[in-house]
């Protein structure tokens, strides 16, 4: 089986709001000192790629990125952490393209230079968390998908699927090809790919592709556009309890959670 | 041509079945189109006789191909009444089968979508709307190009609409539909905590890393929940140890919740979690770190290891109770 992980390398999503502003000009994060990763989800989605592979003893494993020289560094760690082979579709320009333009441009690298009977993609990415391009890719390959997915098993040539729902989960029987977005649970947390890993994976291929050799004039960008950002005020006065002892804070924490619910 | 559709796929007339209801209407009467209701659910007709004092229409698609979900076979369904409507907007609410189908909708009828929305805007002819992005740390006002706009939306959060002096009209669709069989739903389970939904809660008592381990979620955490009535939640991190369900993590990648009062236990308030909670009335934190993020949205906290905090906390509610 053809498995292949889509991942988004983006600005670190954990940096702590105080250490975060906006660029009113690009109408985009500032970098500022943050490290750029791979989104999160896509990690969960290679994690359980990797453990289909070994539950399987099959499967071949490609992670493809769209994105600038960087994405070349969430790519490698993927090859660190034991993916086959990877490729880059170089973005080029300073253009951001919607989610539309991004599922247009991967579903052409998928159709012209990765065959692929499982295309696997995070729920949503970190930064602008628009969490469509799984749904879009499958649309632009014309197959099902099922989302929030956490678990996926193989049985007798079909795949066995669990995704999360609001209430909880909901087990589907599948047919190859299919795309499936990955959500987070306890047993996809991503693995952490050993120091000589990281280190090789520096000297294995990494294919790089233009958007010009997808057969693509350009990402389109004619889906949405992003019209303003800007980081909302919103911060609260706490009232730490105080008091000799704990006895005494407690009391008072205490009545303050009392006086909420009994007003309700 | 300036029509709104509200698509539902549960049969309760919940909180966020109103929000969605009411933001269609006014929408709809903003645009001066009429407000189209599809209920793809089973056992639709009581939630059709409460929209229909709402919309103009009210649409039920209960054909044996889709008496259970299928998502192929949903968004088939869900394409074609679209395109026999044409509306300018369809409006979700962000549920698993919304957030699933919505973008595809959109897809299927050549339009743009978008989701997690927290406020619509009409203007000058484009469509805009505002949602959380960046985990939560700043918010963006996007424009949908193209026609129809498919949202989803946080519907909870929006008011509801009053009845209409009119009544509308429910028909039942009949649509040319073939069940896919490319995915087929063998099992499902419903995970539910108690007999109030989580999104519904008025007290929610949560907790973070800091636990520790599922035994204090069990012993410290839930005997207070109980004493408070509160439904429990929990943040990522809790949930990604598997200490607690899967289903109680709140945030930006969880349940959006608007309790009244939320207690957070040694949860740091990272943005995304904070994403779930913005509709929180008050929130309280007990966190051993002053610093943590969560007490710059708490209305009061205590800086303390809940270990000690927690037992005594029970034992001086209990007190005030009686
Ligand atoms: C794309 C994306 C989506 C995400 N979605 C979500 C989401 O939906 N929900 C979510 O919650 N997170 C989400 N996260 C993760 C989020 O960024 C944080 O990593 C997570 O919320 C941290 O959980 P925590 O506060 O429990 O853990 P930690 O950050 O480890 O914090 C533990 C806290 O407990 C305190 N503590 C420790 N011991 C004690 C003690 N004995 N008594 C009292 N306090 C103590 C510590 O001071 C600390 O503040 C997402 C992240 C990304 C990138
Ligand atoms: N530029 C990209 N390159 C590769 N995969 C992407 C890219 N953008 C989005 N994805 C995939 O789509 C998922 C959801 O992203 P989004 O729809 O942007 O929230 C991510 O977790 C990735 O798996």
């Amino acid at each position: 089986m053809n498995i292949t992980v889509c991942l988004k390398q983006i600005l670190d999503p954990e940096v702590p709001a105080r250490d975060f502003s906006v660029d009113q000009a690009k109408l985009e994060a500032e970098r500022g000192s943050a490290n750029l990763v791979t989104n999160i989800f896509c990690e969960n989605a290679l994690e359980s790629a990797l453990q289909l592979r070994e539950r399987t003893g099959m499967g071949n494993i490609t992670v493809l990125s769209y994105g600038p020289p960087s994405a070349e560094d969430s790519l490698r760690k993927a090859l660190a952490m034991k993916a086959d082979q990877a490729v880059l579709v170089l973005k080029e320009d300073e253009t951001k393209p919607d989610p539309f333009g991004v599922a247009q441009i991967l579903a052409a690298a998928i159709r012209t230079h990765v065959p692929s009977d499982l295309v696997m993609v995070g729920r949503e990415s970190g930064d602008w968390g628009a969490g469509q391009t799984g749904a879009l890719l499958a649309e632009e390959l014309g197959l099902p998908c099922i989302s929030f997915v956490d678990h996926l098993e193989d049985k007798a040539g079909k795949l066995v699927v669990k995704r999360q729902t609001d209430s909880g989960w909901e087990v589907f029987e599948a047919t190859t090809p299919l795309v499936v977005t990955i959500t987070n649970d306890e047993h996809n947390v991503p693995r952490i790919p050993k120091v000589r890993d990281v280190m090789n994976s520096y000297r294995q291929p990494l294919k790089t592709l233009n958007v010009a050799e997808l057969g693509l004039e350009s990402a389109t960008n004619s889906y949405y556009k992003v019209v303003d950002l800007y980081v909302p005020q919103k911060e609260t006065e706490c009232e730490f309890v105080q008091g000799d002892t704990l006895d005494d804070r407690v009391s008072i924490f205490a009545q303050r959670i009392a006086s909420v619910i009994n007003a309700l | 041509m300036n029509d709104v559709v509200i698509t539902l796929f549960s049969s309760a007339f919940d909180k966020a079945a109103q929000g969605l209801a009411g933001e269609g209407r006014r929408l709809a009467d903003k645009l001066g189109g009429r407000l189209h209701a599809v209920i793809l659910a089973r056992d639709g007709s009581g939630l059709a006789n409460d929209l229909v004092h709402i919309a103009e229409t009210v649409i039920v698609i209960d054909q044996p191909e889709v008496s259970s979900y299928q998502p192929e076979t949903y968004l088939t369904a869900l394409a074609q009444a679209g395109t026999n409507l044409s509306p300018r907007v369809l409006l979700f609410a962000n549920d698993t089968y919304s957030q699933e189908l919505a973008p595809r909708l959109a897809h299927r009828l050549h339009g743009s979508a978008v989701g997690d929305v927290v406020e619509l805007r009409v203007d000058d002819g484009s469509f805009l709307v505002v949602r959380q992005v960046y985990g939560g740390k700043a918010e963006a006002v996007i424009e949908l190009k193209r026609t129809p706009a498919v949202v989803w939306l946080r519907a909870r959060s929006f008011a509801p609409a009053g009845r209409r002096e009119s009544q509308g009209v429910i028909s039942r669709a009949e649509l040319t539909l073939q069940r896919d069989t490319r995915t087929r739903m063998i099992d499902s389970k419903r995970e539910d905590q108690g007999e109030v939904r989580l999104e519904e809660a008025r007290v929610i008592v949560s907790g973070g890393r800091g636990i520790g381990g599922p035994e204090p979620f069990e012993n410290e955490l839930k005997p207070l929940a109980d004493l408070m009535g509160a439904q429990m939640a929990a943040s990522r991190a809790a949930c990604d140890a598997g200490w607690v369900l899967p289903t109680w993590q709140v945030g930006q990648t969880g349940k959006k919740v608007s309790p009244d009062l939320y207690l957070a236990i040694a949860i740091t308030g990272a943005s995304q979690h904070m994403a779930g909670i913005s509709e929180a009335k008050t929130i309280a934190a007990i966190n051993t770190d002053p610093d943590a993020p969560i007490f710059k949205h708490s209305r009061f906290g205590i800086v303390e290891d809940y270990r000690k905090v927690v037992p005594l906390l029970r034992e001086k509610l209990g007190a005030l109770r009686k």
